[in-house]
């Protein structure tokens, strides 16, 4: 279990890197990813911890449990994140409409202001 | 007497005549100070273009340097200080000009110093001039915490490019047309002095830095508080680290 779990975390750090090193990730959103990857590394391959967590929450029967509840926590954590960054972006995309409009309009105008300037 | 002092124009350098030359002048929120960095650039050399880029200011900052006669890039909503300034790079990319300095829009970067940077610009020394507050005597003051972070990244990034650099968050700088160039295709985000020192070494341009005084801030208040600093240093550590990993590009042409 441990093993299994260790190379997994592994895995996901490994392709976070590849991601931002190929530029499809930026660092601000990877770092979250990074702490996920991290601590689910870190509770696979170190027993206590996971023990110590397990008895704190109470999960007697079968320590490991934890790590599929810090999972959970951490990906819940992300798209959190991911729900705030949308809403920003949205929020962008309109002021970028806005502003397109506005300035097609004004470029019309003056268009048609020239042209008629240069044909009277 | 001081009156005085102040009329009598400074001697421009002439070398500076066969450059077409532009100041970049980032600023948010610099109603107060825009005016007086915008008539200190021209104090110090009158043949200066001025782009100031309004990184989506809720005041009167593109109105002001407008009405001084500077080039305004309003952007529609605020990008940070790594998209505010590349802005004004491809502004200088685009219209051809072949010597560019960043003149921070706080005030913080004193005009008068402008001379020091520019020098091994003009020298054809370096393709980048970097003002350090702390490479030579001047002092800076600064908080502790925020100079122990510059400090230690300054010492990590001298060893990467194995130069020493002591001043990497330092926005105080001259450029040619290939230091132009290069930030105007790729410049780092948020945080952006420091990876951009390191990707300047991978590109093979020549950075040197001179050092210089800098100002308190006039107004306003600088935009890195205490934890935002620590997020900012993990976030620059990590693209600092990851960007060693990427593949250089290579210069286009041979620079000897």
């Amino acid at each position: 279990m441990s093993i299994v779990a260790g190379i997994a975390s592994l895995l996901l750090l490994a392709v976070i890197f590849e991601l931002i090193r190929s530029r499809r990730l930026r660092e601000r959103y990877a770092l979250l990813w990074l702490l996920t990857g991290v601590v689910l590394l870190a509770l696979s391959l170190w027993r206590g911890g996971l023990n110590t967590i397990a008895g704190w929450a109470g999960v007697t029967g079968y320590p490991p449990a934890v790590l599929f509840a810090v999972g959970s926590l951490f990906i819940l954590a992300v798209l959190l994140h991911y729900s705030t960054v949308i809403s920003k972006l949205s929020d962008q995309n309109t002021i970028l409409a806005q502003r397109l409009a506005l300035l097609e309009q004004e470029l019309r105008e003056e268009t048609v202001r020239r042209t008629r300037a240069s044909s009277s | 007497m001081a009156e005085l002092l102040e009329a009598v124009p400074q001697a421009v350098d002439e070398r500076l005549a066969t450059w077409r030359r532009i100041a970049i002048v980032p600023a948010l929120n610099e109603e107060g100070c825009i005016a007086g960095v915008i008539d200190e650039i021209r104090q110090f050399d009158p043949g200066f273009e001025i782009v100031v880029v309004d990184d989506g200011s809720a005041d009167r900052t593109a109105e002001i340097a407008r009405a001084r006669g500077a080039h305004v890039l309003r952007l529609p909503f605020n990008l940070g200080i790594g998209g505010a300034v590349q802005t004004g790079f491809r502004y200088a990319y685009e219209h051809g000009f072949d010597l560019a300095v960043r003149v921070d829009g706080d005030g913080q970067h004193d005009p008068q110093e402008l001379r020091a940077i520019l020098e091994p610009v003009l020298q054809a020394e370096a393709d980048i001039a970097v003002g350090s507050r702390f490479a030579g005597s001047a002092g800076y003051r600064s908080s502790r915490s925020r100079r122990v972070g510059i400090r230690l990244l300054a010492w990590i990034v001298s060893g990467l490019v194995r130069q020493r650099v002591t001043d990497t968050t330092s926005g105080f700088q001259a450029l040619n047309r290939h230091g132009i160039e290069l930030f105007a295709a790729d410049y780092p985000h948020d945080y952006p002095e420091v990876e951009a020192t390191v990707m300047v070494f991978k590109h093979r341009l020549r950075l040197i830095e001179v050092p210089v005084r800098m100002r308190e801030r006039v107004t306003g208040r600088s935009s890195i508080t205490a934890l935002r600093s620590i997020y900012y240093m993990v976030k620059v550590l990590l693209a600092i680290f990851v960007g060693l990993f990427r593949r250089a590009a290579v210069p286009k042409e041979d620079r000897t």
